[in-house]
């Protein structure tokens, strides 16, 4: 007997009885011989609870957890230990989708929060249920776009991370959407080239803030710039930032998207994380995935239900904004904890020690003399330098020392085959910082 | 139970924390102010609550939620299976949530295996010769499945074949996983049975068919006894097979997709390998493909060498449908329930689920209105109840069953049907429970011959009764300040 | 039994048309609005596009369905009703009356192509 299988001897008998059967191969009679898969899967055998535990922690174990100093779309933030108390009850964990509200109201509500603060902490005025992470989010912002600007092109700044524009440009091939990259100039989008390829076809612009090498990019003037034409602004924005940088909105984006996997989750080696998209009143018929709205029952009492389903796949069918059915939902209550705990003035206190200790992991690498500047622009909690040491023997100093650091950009068909990436978070040390700095300076070139 | 009704901002009280940080160490010359012009301008307005306040908010909270250990979700297409809390301990280990994404394999070896041993032993159970765990989701394995699909033909220099032929029956994500992938949608009616008509497929076969979507199962818990012809058709005409995965409880040790003919599969962890729905995800769709079709599944992927687990970004994918390697710590899940169950167990749950949907089946068939005899695979399908002259609906029955403390099964899916009810109860689920939950459904089908007006204002034991959709999609409060805006104009009549 | 108002031209897909000269004035049928249930939303196009027959024009929106306007006639826009925008549920109170968009007819044959009120009568029941 396997401990998910309840059923005994007696109930298979009493069932099969009812069903009027005398072997449940019966059931499957219209399976054609030829297809009918009866031998055991070439998969292991059963493990009890006792061996699973003890082959997975081996498993388990032959990772390493080192102190993390890298960024690049994912941060070693504080995760407070309320989360996992409340995200493993599981009448969060094991529901449903709220699609029979009344006995739903956790899940929606916690939702309705998420919407709240998602849209406060980017400015739009509607934020839906989640997507599935940031690049993926984009990619649908980007439908948004040609869809309210009716023209079939996007530009991208070249500044976007590779993940996220890999995925823009995938979605946008089967799409039938033309994407055309702004260059970098000084590590920032190049406004001159921006305005050379910003002709009438354009449905719009996307951006990043901080952009992949960390730096915080003026965006004044783009979503004027845009909206002449009848274009938007797509601003894919670290959440986690937006306490203390300028807002989408304040930049006059349409449309904000990006990750919040630094609002409370684990690094988990890349999911779950949970993409938002956010925008303006105007738009929110064109937003894709569930949006919980607020009602009333019949007695009166305030309820939350899915609202605007009617744009949604399993009503519109093939004219639905989008085919995305589960988002990435339990995340959204992460985030909702997170910032019920953290508020407005402890977020701002991460961002203060994560630029505090962002800056002065730059200041001790430039004294090494094995890194050098890479740009001179603004950075908040991430950057990228030059350096001259070897990368494939800095990364097993580092790794062999328990630190995750100087993560080449990988861009050697720009001649920055030798940039480096940096993060730092709250969660890292003065002392730690001075470790790292010692042992890097330490290597030979 | 407490009727909670506080929103978390309604708790919120300037000055409290919920946090603790360390100190700034760093030199003070370092201040986030330097950043000048480029600060954010209006005020950040976020709840202000002790750490005890945020707990009980939430905990109160999930006192208004039902979950599977709550009671029995009898949904149809859904798998609502027992999730094990041996998951969720291996899930949370340091070794698999502490890894950054960009590690160098040698340092995530550990993860790594458990990628590429999760798409051998689904190439495995699913009859596929490689997989990716990257799409996040059913709906996106979908989408990423029709991505290899018109690849495939992009790359033959088959321009034409745009179309994917889907039944009537199919679910909402198929047609329009088709139109994100910019694909044109060919319906063709299913017959009586909910089975494909194969009449009418032959009549849509052409060479502009890309291929077809299906699910078998089929959305009516029937399998399609004509599969192979189905498959052999379409191949004929030069298009690939889509299998949804949405019903591969059923076909756990009894058939595999990949034998029946399909080329490419998509499958829900959140359904047929146990990991949690999270109230609407995170999920998992992996998709599978058979050989001539890997080289395109998206990147990244991790190949094996030697022992050696590495990263792979194939220059001739598809391109990218995640950031990184998709829900990890999901499939972390679903490789542990594998393992648990191991070669001796997963080859019975088909049978097991199977059948207590036959039971409740031949159990309620008095009750309520069968339009399919014969036997059903792991859910079975009502179209109302038999006695439909008190004018009770399956939404009515529906909301009666949660005064009961059950879940409702889903309703008004498959369209077919105006009034129908599907039911999967999964074989995780005991003889008991069914006996409950029948005996339930007949009381139900009682009172609404009895006492219609009981099953017609139901729910009346929920903390919540029916909610007025209609003013939610007018007014679009979808925001607490939205919330604010409104009772200025409208102050709620309490 | 729905409404079926006289002297006017309907299409198979629910829409009705009265003709006034070269105008056109286009709304959908009181069983279009029984069968949606309470309309939240109507997505109306702009003055001065164009319409064909038997083609998309818009969409309206109830809690449980979506359903695609086709024009029973082919023209151009010159008015819509600012009315049914503001609040949709005027057209389950009075589908005939509340109207959505004037036209100005084309190509008036067209109107052969439509049923006639008795002919609606017998498919909408």
């Amino acid at each position: 007997m396997f401990k998910y299988f309840p059923h005994t001897e007696n109930d298979l008998r009493e069932m099969k009885a009812k069903i009027g059967i005398k072997s449940t191969s019966e059931l499957f009679r219209d399976v054609p011989k030829d297809v009918a898969f009866r031998t055991d899967y070439k998969i292991p055998s059963t493990l009890s609870e006792v061996e699973l535990r003890s082959a997975l922690e081996k498993i388990a174990l032959t990772n390493k957890t080192p102190l993390i100093f890298a960024g690049l779309g994912a941060y070693d933030h504080y995760n407070p230990s309320v989360i996992g108390a409340i995200t493993s009850r599981q009448e969060f964990l094991t529901a449903y989708t709220p699609y029979q509200p009344e006995i739903a109201q956790g899940t929606l509500q916690y939702i309705f929060e998420f919407q709240t603060m998602v849209a406060r902490m980017t400015g739009m005025e509607a934020a839906n249920a989640s997507m599935y992470d940031g690049p993926t989010a984009t990619a649908e912002a980007m439908f948004m776009a040609v869809t309210i600007a009716k023209k079939n092109k996007i530009l991208v700044s070249a500044t976007v991370s590779p993940q996220t524009l890999s995925v823009v440009q995938t979605y946008a091939h089967f799409k039938g959407i033309e994407v055309e990259l702004v260059s970098m100039q000084d590590g920032i989008t190049d406004r001159a080239d921006f305005e050379k390829k910003f002709t009438d076809e354009i449905a719009g612009l996307l951006i990043q803030k901080p952009n992949y090498y960390g730096i915080v990019e003026d965006y004044s003037g783009y979503a004027d710039l845009l909206h002449e034409k009848g274009a938007v602004l797509i601003e894919n924005a670290d959440i986690s930032a937006l306490a203390v940088l300028k807002t989408p909105k304040e930049d006059g984006a349409d449309i904000a998207c990006g990750d919040c996997q630094s609002l409370g989750m684990p690094l988990a080696f890349g999911g779950p994380y949970l993409g938002y998209l956010a925008t303006k009143k105007v738009y929110v018929r064109r937003l894709p995935g569930r949006i919980v709205g607020q009602s009333f029952d019949k007695n009166g009492k305030r309820a939350y239900v899915l609202t605007l389903q009617a744009r949604e796949q399993h009503i519109r069918r093939e004219k639905a904004n989008s085919n995305i059915c589960s988002n990435q939902s339990l995340m959204a209550l992460y985030v909702t904890i997170y910032l019920s705990l953290i508020g407005p003035h402890g977020l701002r206190e991460v961002n203060e020690l994560s630029y505090a200790g962002a800056h002065y992991l730059y200041d001790e690498l430039l004294k090494t003399k094995k890194f050098f500047p890479a740009f001179d622009q603004p950075f908040l909690k991430e950057f990228v330098v030059k350096t001259n040491l070897p990368l494939d023997l800095t990364e097993k100093v580092l790794s062999d020392h328990g630190f995750f650091a100087a993560v080449p950009v990988h861009e050697p068909e720009y001649g920055r085959a030798n940039f480096v990436n940096f993060a730092v978070t709250e969660k890292r040390t003065k002392k730690e910082i001075d470790e790292l700095v010692a042992l890097l300076g330490g290597l030979s070139c | 139970m407490l009727m909670y009704d506080r929103l978390v901002f309604e708790q919120s009280v300037k000055g409290r924390t919920g946090y603790s940080l360390p100190k700034n160490a760093y030199p003070a010359k370092y201040r986030l102010a330097d950043l000048g012009e480029r600060i954010r301008q209006s005020a950040l307005d976020l709840p202000e609550l002790s750490e005890l306040d945020v707990v009980r908010h939430y905990t109160r909270l999930s006192q208004k939620n039902f979950g599977v250990e709550t009671g029995l979700y009898p949904l149809g297409s859904c798998t609502m299976k027992y999730n094990p809390k041996i998951n969720e301990e291996i899930a949370a280990m340091p070794g698999f949530t502490r890894i950054h994404p960009l590690q160098s394999p040698s340092s995530v070896q550990g993860t790594l295996k458990i990628y590429h041993e999760m798409t051998k032993m689904l190439s495995e159970i699913a009859g596929m010769d490689d997989f990716t765990l990257n799409p996040f989701a059913g709906a996106h394995g979908e989408l990423t499945g029709l991505m290899v699909m018109k690849q495939y033909h992009l790359d033959r220099a088959d321009y034409k074949r745009n179309k994917v032929i889907v039944p009537d029956a199919a679910h909402g994500t198929n047609p329009a996983s088709a139109a994100v992938c910019g694909m044109e949608i060919v319906e063709i009616a299913s017959n009586a049975d909910g089975l494909v008509d194969l009449e009418k497929l032959k009549a849509v076969l052409s060479d502009d068919i890309a291929g077809m979507m299906l699910t078998n199962p089929n959305t009516l818990g029937i399998f399609d006894r004509n599969i192979c012809e189905i498959t052999r058709l379409v191949h004929e005409a030069g298009g690939l097979m889509y299998y949804d995965g949405a019903n591969l409880n059923a076909m756990l040790g009894q058939a595999r997709p990949g034998d029946m003919g399909f080329d490419i599969v998509h499958i829900n962890l959140h359904k047929t390998f146990s990991t949690p729905h999270g109230g609407g995800g995170p999920g998992s769709g992996p998709v599978g493909v058979k050989k001539t079709l890997a080289h395109l599944l998206p990147s990244p992927t991790v190949r094996e060498s030697n022992g050696f687990y590495y990263v792979e970004h194939a220059k001739d994918s598809i391109g990218s449908v995640s950031g990184f390697f998709g829900n990890c710590l999901v499939w972390i899940r679903a490789y542990s329930y594998i393992r648990s169950c191991g070669k001796e167990n997963l080859k019975q749950v088909g049978e097991l689920a199977t059948l207590n949907a036959n039971y409740i089946k031949e159990s309620l068939k008095e009750d309520y209105y069968l339009p399919i005899t014969g036997p059903c695979m792991h859910e079975c399908v009502f179209d109302g109840l038999i006695d439909k002259s008190s004018g009770v609906t399956t939404l009515d029955v529906a909301k009666r069953l949660l005064d009961y403390g059950y879940h409702a099964p889903t309703i008004y899916f498959p369209l077919l049907f105006h009034q129908s009810i599907m039911i999967e109860p999964t074989e995780t689920e005991s003889k008991q429970t069914l006996d409950e939950f029948i005996a339930v459904m007949k009381t139900v089908a009682k009172e609404a011959k009895e006492t219609p007006d009981v099953v017609k204002q139901a729910p009346h034991n929920t903390l919540i009764s029916r909610i007025d959709e209609v003013y939610a999609a007018k007014k679009m409060i979808l925001t607490y300040d939205d919330y604010l805006a409104e009772q200025k104009i409208n102050p709620e009549v309490k | 039994m729905s409404k079926i108002v006289e002297g006017l031209f309907y299409a198979q897909s629910h829409e009705w048309l009265k003709v006034e000269g070269k105008i056109g004035t286009i709304g959908i049928t009181d069983y279009a609005q029984e069968s949606l249930g309470a309309i939240v939303f109507v997505d109306l196009p702009e003055i001065g596009a164009s319409v064909a027959q038997a083609k998309e024009f818009g969409a309206v929106e109830s809690v449980k369905a979506a359903s695609d306007l086709l024009a029973p006639a082919s023209g151009k826009v010159v008015q819509i009703n600012q009315d049914v925008i503001d609040d949709p549920e005027k057209i389950n109170h009075d589908a005939y009356g509340a109207w959505l968009i004037k036209i100005e007819l084309s190509n008036p044959s067209e109107v052969k192509k439509l049923l006639s009120d008795a002919d609606y009568c017998a498919i909408s029941k």
